[in-house]
């Protein structure tokens, strides 16, 4: 049996233990742990290599892990072992993910990529015969003006900068609704002015949401003021506030050492 | 691309897309004016068309709505077929053996019970996948149901296991060729190398009739018209733009939560059906169906007419379809050795230079002689993975 | 009282012969005297001619078994008419020209002379000094066992010192023992029998077991069971070397596969490329085999060596030519690269068949690929296949160590494996793709030389091979030598297997079969690369 967290009243929303995956020989996830709380903000680091977006590739159902749990708790209080579930799925069950690489359709425009990404529909049928309701219409202009792309709804998607790009991509995650976001570097190719902002955004959605932002961009991580966890060779090297691992030897030795 | 509206399904069919609208409205004048100029003026006068035009016309649009079939799966997501040609051939074959047992003892043998070439093998008795086709609904839905459930099978396979990009086109393509080895075999029970022909009549209509000829033609704009308005509606709805999505960034459409397999298998068996409607219209005009049909080249072919036409968008891959296969006409005609060369140049020509095809050529064109809509927004690039 | 005459008449007639050898045995006098003796003469002189020690007496006997000895009607001359009619004087070994068909009259046998004739020839050829010899004739006595005395075997087995004769011989004398109506002679036969592949010896196995009444099943059960346990033996092996052969026929199937598969695994696997007129350049390689063949008609061997580097250098050079002329501007489009390509094998194939006409070209195969070689006497393997199979290999060994050994296949896996490092590097990423291309090509070229070997040259030729170069290189794994050896090897002798139980049709289909499942349950073939990586590549 998973040894699911027992504090019922208030269950960790992603509940990960032991999860190891290795490809050919090399382990890229080795025996990791770690909680995230409801409408916690974590931020993750780490030197290239350490795992991270395999992390993510695991939480989301990309990747079977070769051994480990990983459970996920909704917001109606039910819990799921995620490696049971591919990316569909977990997509569903309310975990969404940003990539490092804008991953936005390209020949769509702003306002269809927002669209499709709100919540329900995703059956076949549903998407034949799907008509836009007043709720939704509101609920897409609302994510439109919090990603400040009123004035490019009929934009396709593919003529946006890469900073606007990856502000879509928020846009589309928002539109999901999803209890667990995972973000990978969503600071790249912003300029500063513009990553201030999204540490503001998530910093708003956090109350909502759980966030686990993957991140090099050390003066984001101190914008967003959470909890950072540092992996190495994929596990958990160091957890604590940004000074804490900052200060911490062996965090210092793999970023500095070699 | 579409505009983001909110308009019942049937204005959705029909606004917003010029070209379709046009393409219907010469549809259905062609279908009025080519069955009256053929019955109605006498051979000689000057506003005859023959029952061979009429006819070859009438194979065109089969193959038009072959090339909206492979539109369909190809230019709105991404999966591009080399095996359409199999489901073609299937609705063929569920057509021709219902033509087949039209023919009852008017065969050369005279056996009411066995088509000839069962005779000619010593067969004794009908196998049973013969059974039923005697019914025309019965072949009907078997038109549909032959390529359908074999599209079924093969796309709940690969999708499922996420054969993707040029790996399916292969196996698409070793699919058609397993199937063109099989329709060779005396002991399918398709008649092996020969095919099914020699039919007579249709719901006891003579092929040979100028009138039956001219009901096929006009079934044959009318399933064209249906096939492309089936296709408009999933590429407008909601599902449509989950294509797009696939085509351009399949594993973003998998984390926003959108089962990409059961998506592509509902494309995919949607698109072998129309492909399947072409087939069974296509025998009863051309008069056989063989195993040909099932040749990898035939499959390859129906892509080149969608390129050229202009595929995303439907009535691009129609216009690629008549033009492609007119030109064929004629050159095979007059210059045989040149046809290859020439479609040889047409997949490298259209590759290299005209992405977007015929319909891009001329959104081109016109773009040059108009002034650019300040409001309009910059054009995506069609780039497909 | 008539036989009785005529013995004593035979007998005189013997002591004549006898007297006369001793007076003049020459070979010119006995071979006269069968001129006008009857067919009871003709067995004592051949018996005479046999003891000579002259090496012409057994091709003159030969003759004589095969009816083609003659003798000149007007001088008596002792003719020896070939199997193409020319006449040869059998004394002098002189040809003889001009001759009227009237001029020479047959000297005739009968079955009793023949069977002393046959007994003869064998004795002298089982007593050559040449061991081949005296194995052919040892394995021509198993097909007429029954004619030869026992005697000749006996004494032949006792003074034999080659062990391959001996086998031979034993098993001939194993099957007199068979025939003997001593009980205790036919085991001894059925032991010196056993396990033998000979295709007479289970025929005289299954003879003699159908040979038994119902009592005899009976009161000689011992026999019964020895004799078809021996045959159960044979049987059993004789099979293996079925499933041996057909092993055979599948691996050489499979270096078809391979040599056509190979270059595909360059530039599909390897530069993720596809090219749909890999085929047409199989087509290329053939051509230049058969133009080659054209140029220098009177060398068939030396136009096969130098049509292996002419075809690679056609089939690459067009290749590069296609890389740099199309599939250049098509990098990161897949679907284009496959029609575009597709387009180029339309032009080739129809370019050939103006060049060439349509009709299928011959291409000769030079001697020492033809015939076959025998293993043992149920197993025969033909020289054509081994061949193939051997130069595949060579093939595969030599494109593994340009990959591995080479600065062009150190820069080719450096631009393969991270073009903007690699360039920045100094290596010129552009001519590295188009010589890649080239060798892909080429190689697909030499298979062209291969397979012009084995199938019809013609503008179709490629068409045949694409799809299964496809399914080898999928069903391998991409990017993967190994794999795409390990593919060709069991599709090739995946499909010889099923062909015996389904038809070679059948066996093709389920063969594709096959592979599209495969592909589902492993998309990315035998050998795949696993990890992150991969899914962004």
């Amino acid at each position: 049996m998973t040894a699911v967290p027992k504090h019922i009243d208030n269950p960790a929303v992603l509940y990960m233990n032991g999860v190891s995956v290795s490809f050919d020989g090399f382990k890229a996830l080795n025996s990791l742990s770690m909680v995230i709380e409801p409408g916690e903000m974590r931020a993750i680091i780490g030197p290239n290599g350490a795992g991270k977006t395999t992390m993510m590739d695991v939480i989301t159902g990309k990747t079977r892990p070769d051994s480990g749990d990983i459970i996920f708790t909704d917001a109606a209080k039910n819990t799921f072992d995620l490696t049971k579930f591919d990316e569909a799925a977990v997509a569903n069950l309310g975990v969404g993910r940003k990539f490092q690489k804008p991953s936005v359709i390209e020949s769509l425009t702003v306002f269809e990529n927002l669209e499709m990404s709100l919540q329900g529909g995703r059956g076949i049928w549903q998407a034949l015969i799907h008509k836009l309701s007043a709720d939704q219409s509101s609920k897409l202009d609302e994510i439109l003006s919090m990603i400040d792309l009123q004035d490019k709804r009929g934009w396709m998607a593919g003529s946006l900068s890469h900073g606007q790009k990856q502000w879509l991509e928020i846009g589309m995650l928002l539109g999901q609704e999803p209890e667990l976001l995972l973000i990978d570097e969503p600071a790249a190719g912003m300029t500063d002015e513009e990553t201030m902002k999204t540490a503001e955004l998530f910093k708003r959605l956090a109350k909502k949401h759980s966030l686990m932002v993957v991140e090099h961009d050390m003066d984001f991580i101190a914008a967003l003021d959470c909890k950072v966890t540092v992996l190495h060779e994929g596990h958990v090297l160091a957890e604590g506030s940004l000074d804490s691992v900052k200060a911490n030897p062996q965090v210092i030795e793999v970023y500095l050492g070699r | 691309m579409t505009i983001q509206d909110n308009r019942g399904p049937l204005t959705r069919l029909l606004m917003s897309d010029s070209g379709g609208r046009k393409l219907i409205l010469l549809m259905l004048v062609l279908a009025v004016i080519i069955p009256f100029c053929n019955l109605v003026f006498a051979e000689g006068s000057f506003f005859h068309i023959s029952t061979y035009t009429m006819t070859l016309l009438g194979k065109y649009l089969c193959y038009a709505l072959l090339a909206i079939a492979v539109d369909l799966i190809w230019g709105y997501c991404g999966i591009l077929s080399l095996g359409h040609g199999a489901f073609f051939a299937l609705g063929g074959y569920a057509m021709g053996m219902y033509l087949m047992r039209q023919i009852g003892d008017r065969g050369v043998y005279g056996n009411a019970e066995l088509p000839d070439f069962m005779v000619f093998l010593n067969w004794q008795e009908l196998p049973w996948y013969w059974y039923g086709f005697d019914s025309f609904a019965f072949a009907m839905l078997m038109v549909l149901l032959a390529p359908g459930i074999l599209a079924f099978v093969f796309g709940f396979l690969a999708f499922r296991s996420r054969v993707t990009g040029v790996y399916l086109s292969i196996i698409t393509q070793a699919m058609t060729y397993a199937l063109l080895l099989a329709f060779f075999r005396n002991d399918m029970g398709f008649g092996g190398n020969n095919g099914l022909t020699d039919f007579k009549d249709i719901l006891g209509f003579s092929l040979q009739s100028d009138s039956t000829r001219a009901v096929l033609f006009i079934a044959s704009v009318l399933a064209l018209i249906g096939g492309y308005l089936i296709s408009r509606f999933i590429v407008t709805s909601k599902l449509g733009r989950v294509l797009v999505a696939i085509r351009d960034a399949e594993s973003r459409a998998r984390f926003l939560g959108y089962r990409v397999e059961y998506y592509k298998l509902f494309v995919f068996v949607v698109s072998s059906m129309l492909a399947g409607v072409a087939g069974a219209l296509y025998v009863p005009q051309v008069g056989i169906i063989n195993p040909g049909e099932f040749a990898p080249i035939n499959s390859i072919e129906i892509i080149i007419w969608v390129a050229v036409g202009g595929r995303n968008t439907l009535y691009g891959a129609v216009i690629g379809a008549v033009l492609v296969n007119y030109a064929k006409t004629v050159f095979t005609g007059a210059f045989a050795e040149l046809w290859l060369f020439l479609l040889g140049g047409l997949f490298v020509l259209t590759t290299l230079w005209l992405p977007k095809g015929m319909v891009g050529l001329w959104d081109l064109i016109r773009e040059k002689y108009r002034h650019r809509q300040n409001t309009a927004a910059p054009l995506a690039q069609g780039d497909q993975t | 009282m008539m036989i009785l005459c005529r013995q004593i008449v035979a007998a005189l007639l013997l002591m004549m012969c006898a007297l006369s050898q001793a007076q003049e045995g020459s070979l010119e006098t006995l071979a006269t005297q069968l001129i006008d003796a009857s067919y009871r003469e003709k067995a004592v002189l051949a018996e005479q001619i046999a003891a000579l020690d002259d090496e012409r007496s057994l091709p003159l006997l030969s003759a004589l078994l095969n009816s083609a000895l003659y003798y000149k009607k007007d001088d008596q001359r002792i003719l020896i008419v070939a199997e193409d009619d020319s006449i040869t004087d059998a004394l002098s070994n002189e040809a003889v020209e001009n001759l009227g068909r009237r001029d020479k009259k047959k000297i005739g046998v009968n079955n009793s002379l023949r069977r002393t004739l046959r007994n003869l020839i064998s004795q002298a050829q089982i007593n050559s000094r040449n061991p081949d010899i005296r194995l052919q004739a040892a394995t021509n006595l198993l097909k007429s066992s029954a004619d030869v005395e026992p005697e000749i075997i006996h004494q032949a087995l006792a003074k034999e010192q080659n062990d391959a004769v001996r086998e031979v011989l034993s098993l001939v004398q194993g099957l007199i023992l068979l025939a003997s109506d001593q009980a205790a002679e036919r085991r001894q036969g059925l032991a010196a029998l056993d396990g033998s592949l000979y295709p007479q010896v289970r025929a005289s196995l299954n003879q003699f077991i159908q040979g038994f009444s119902e009592e005899e099943k009976i009161s000689r059960r011992d026999e019964l069971k020895m004799a078809e346990k021996s045959l159960a033996d044979i049987e059993t092996l004789v099979s293996m070397n079925g499933y041996i052969e057909n092993l055979y026929f599948g691996l050489a199937l499979g270096a078809v596969l391979l040599l056509a598969a190979i270059g595909l695994a360059i530039t599909f696997g390897v530069m993720g490329v596809i090219n749909m007129a890999h085929g047409e350049m199989i087509m290329l390689g053939a051509y230049t085999t058969y133009v080659v063949q054209q140029l220098l008609p009177q060398h068939i061997g030396l136009s096969l060596v130098v049509s292996v580097p002419a075809a690679f250098l056609v089939s690459g050079v067009v290749g590069v030519a296609i890389e740099r002329g199309v599939i250049r501007h098509l990098y990161g489009r897949p679907l284009e690269t496959l029609l575009a390509t597709f387009g180029i094998s339309l032009v080739l194939q129809q370019a050939v068949r103006s060049i060439f006409s349509p009709l299928n070209r011959e291409v000769a195969t030079p001697e020492w690929m033809a015939g076959t070689f025998m293993v043992n006497p149920a197993l025969e393997l033909t020289w054509n296949r081994l061949y193939i199979i051997i130069f595949s290999l060579l093939v595969l060994a030599l494109l593994a160590l340009v990959l591995k050994r080479t600065l062009f296949g150190l820069q080719m896996r450096a631009v393969t494996m991270n073009r903007p490092m690699a360039s920045s590097m100094g290596i010129r990423t552009g001519w590295v793709d188009a010589l890649t291309f080239g060798l892909g090509s080429g190689i697909a070229g030499i298979a062209g030389v291969a397979l012009s070997q084995l199938t019809n040259v013609g503008p179709n030729l490629g068409q045949a091979y694409i799809i299964d170069s496809f399914m080898v290189v999928v069903f391998g794994g991409v990017g993967n030598l190994w794999g795409t050896l390990v593919a060709a090897m069991s599709l090739g002798v995946a499909n010889k297997i099923f062909e015996p139980l389904a038809g070679a049709v059948l066996a093709k289909i389920l063969v594709l079969v096959f592979i599209i499942l495969f592909i589902q349950k492993r998309p990315r073939g035998l050998f795949a690369l696993k990890g992150r990586a991969v899914d962004n590549a």
